[in-house]
């Protein structure tokens, strides 16, 4: 059995099986529309969530399956003092396969272990988000057409932002990657993707604080939000969250085909003005996030649809 | 000059640093078996100028000496059978420990979980890096044991 809880569980060769997967899905949604019958995706979100949550129930909901679930900590058994461990085991009777939320970084890996059915990381903690990596990546594959050879700036907060963690892990698999890391000091990626990704697979990057230092030379422009949960101090956060706006003039410095990524929710740190821009994808992105979403679940589930 | 007796079965731990055997007679949980334990402080060394001996005599089975590894590898093990060294161990670190170190990420899983093994994984022999399984906070600090559990 075969879990989703950081995006390296799958190979290169696995990932672009999903890739294509969901590229298909995108041409042909009605081909895939009761591949699902009958199977249910419990959603165990321990955090509040808007698009992953979603999202999943609306993957699901599209293959013609169910959902069951529950959307925030005080409506579920951890109120009660309920364990992760415990949890799982319950809702492994319930449910086929399930994507679990959690503030705690490692709770899904403890639910994949006590669990007997596929466990999809949907985020824990400010740790690992693979689900929102493989939307990032199949944004980019299916926009830009490849995943090598690409100069990607991620911009925001990098200390904290899991995404951004995510998707470097999973980008230096392929050739000729580059990274410009653009955040203030005190929210520059942490030590272990530092030292343990980019330095020990010898990933050229650059870390610079101004946004409008980086724009010319990007393929992609990643943008994070600072988010506030993540903070245990006020006064850092909103000394922080205003810290980048990507806006017009910013854009112009940009080339003609640079992708302006966003996981979403976006704050005040992309300015509505450019949304308009074609390069701007952080929409579209939202509707891959669905399609990767279903792609997943069918391999997960071993669901082959000829 | 203090002479200690030989052992017919058992180890010799050598070269630990000086001061320390205290601290691993506890961590070895020597306290707990029910044998023949002699600790010797502040001996001359000339590799180290002073070091600490730990002689135990028990069943060669008894130790867990993949958990002294992780203490301090640069101590000697001297496996003693039929009162002759049968074997002279080269410690290593050990690939994963289990409840021996806490991980101090307030965020970690670990820290609402009481009932889940803390367990480090060594992710870089050269640097000597220990990670928590779960949320890959690096171990910081000195390598000594307290028992967790």
């Amino acid at each position: 059995m075969k879990h989703l809880l950081n995006p390296l569980d799958f190979s290169v060769s696995e990932l672009d099986d999903l890739l294509r997967l969901a590229n298909a899905i995108e041409k042909n949604p009605e081909k895939y529309a009761h591949a699902c019958e009958g199977k249910k995706l419990a959603t165990c979100f321990y955090e509040p969530s808007t698009r992953t949550r979603l999202s999943f129930e609306a993957a699901m909901l599209n293959l013609g399956g169910s959902v069951i679930g529950f959307a925030s900590s005080d409506n579920s058994s951890a109120a009660k003092g309920e364990s992760v461990s415990d949890t799982i085991r319950v809702i492994s009777c319930y449910a086929d396969i399930c994507a679990i939320r959690h503030p705690k970084e490692g709770a899904a890996l403890v639910a994949s272990s006590r669990s007997s059915i596929p466990v999809i990381n949907a985020g824990d903690g400010g740790h690992q988000h693979p689900t929102q990596t493989l939307t990032d990546l199949l944004t980019i594959y299916s926009l830009k057409g490849h995943l090598d050879h690409l100069k990607v700036g991620l911009c925001g907060d990098l200390k904290f932002g899991r995404t951004v963690h995510s998707l470097i892990n999973a980008l230096i698999r392929y050739p000729a990657i580059e990274f410009v890391l653009i955040s203030p000091e005190e929210l520059r990626v942490p030590g272990y993707i530092r030292e343990d990704v980019l330095d020990a697979n010898h990933i050229p990057y650059k870390e610079v604080e101004r946004l409008e230092d980086a724009m010319a030379d990007l393929d992609l422009l990643y943008m994070t939000r600072v988010q506030k949960e993540r903070f245990f101090n006020e006064e850092d956060y909103i000394r922080m969250k205003d810290f980048y706006i990507l806006d017009k003039a910013k854009m112009k410095l940009a080339s003609k085909d640079m992708l302006v990524l966003h996981p979403l929710p976006r704050v005040n740190e992309i300015s509505v003005e450019v949304d308009d821009d074609p390069r701007a994808v952080y929409f579209k992105q939202a509707q891959y996030g669905v399609y990767v979403r279903m792609a997943l679940i069918l391999t997960l589930l071993d669901i082959h649809i000829q | 000059m203090l002479n200690i007796s030989g052992i017919q079965e058992g180890f010799v731990l050598d070269h630990i640093q000086a001061g320390m055997s205290f601290q691993i007679y506890h961590d070895l949980k020597l306290d707990r078996l029910d044998c023949c334990v002699a600790i010797i402080k502040n001996a001359k060394s000339n590799k180290m100028g002073k070091k600490d001996i730990i002689k135990v005599e028990c069943p060669i089975d008894a130790l867990d000496l993949e958990i002294l590894g992780f203490i301090d590898h640069n101590i000697t093990v001297n496996i003693i059978k039929n009162d002759n060294i049968f074997e002279k161990r080269q410690l290593s670190l050990p690939k994963e420990v289990k409840n021996v170190i806490r991980c101090k990420n307030p965020r970690c899983i670990t820290s609402i979980e009481q009932e889940l093994d803390q367990i480090f994984v060594l992710t870089d022999t050269e640097k000597q890096v220990y990670r928590c399984k779960y949320c890959e906070t690096k171990f910081k600090g000195k390598r000594k044991l307290t028992s967790l559990k």
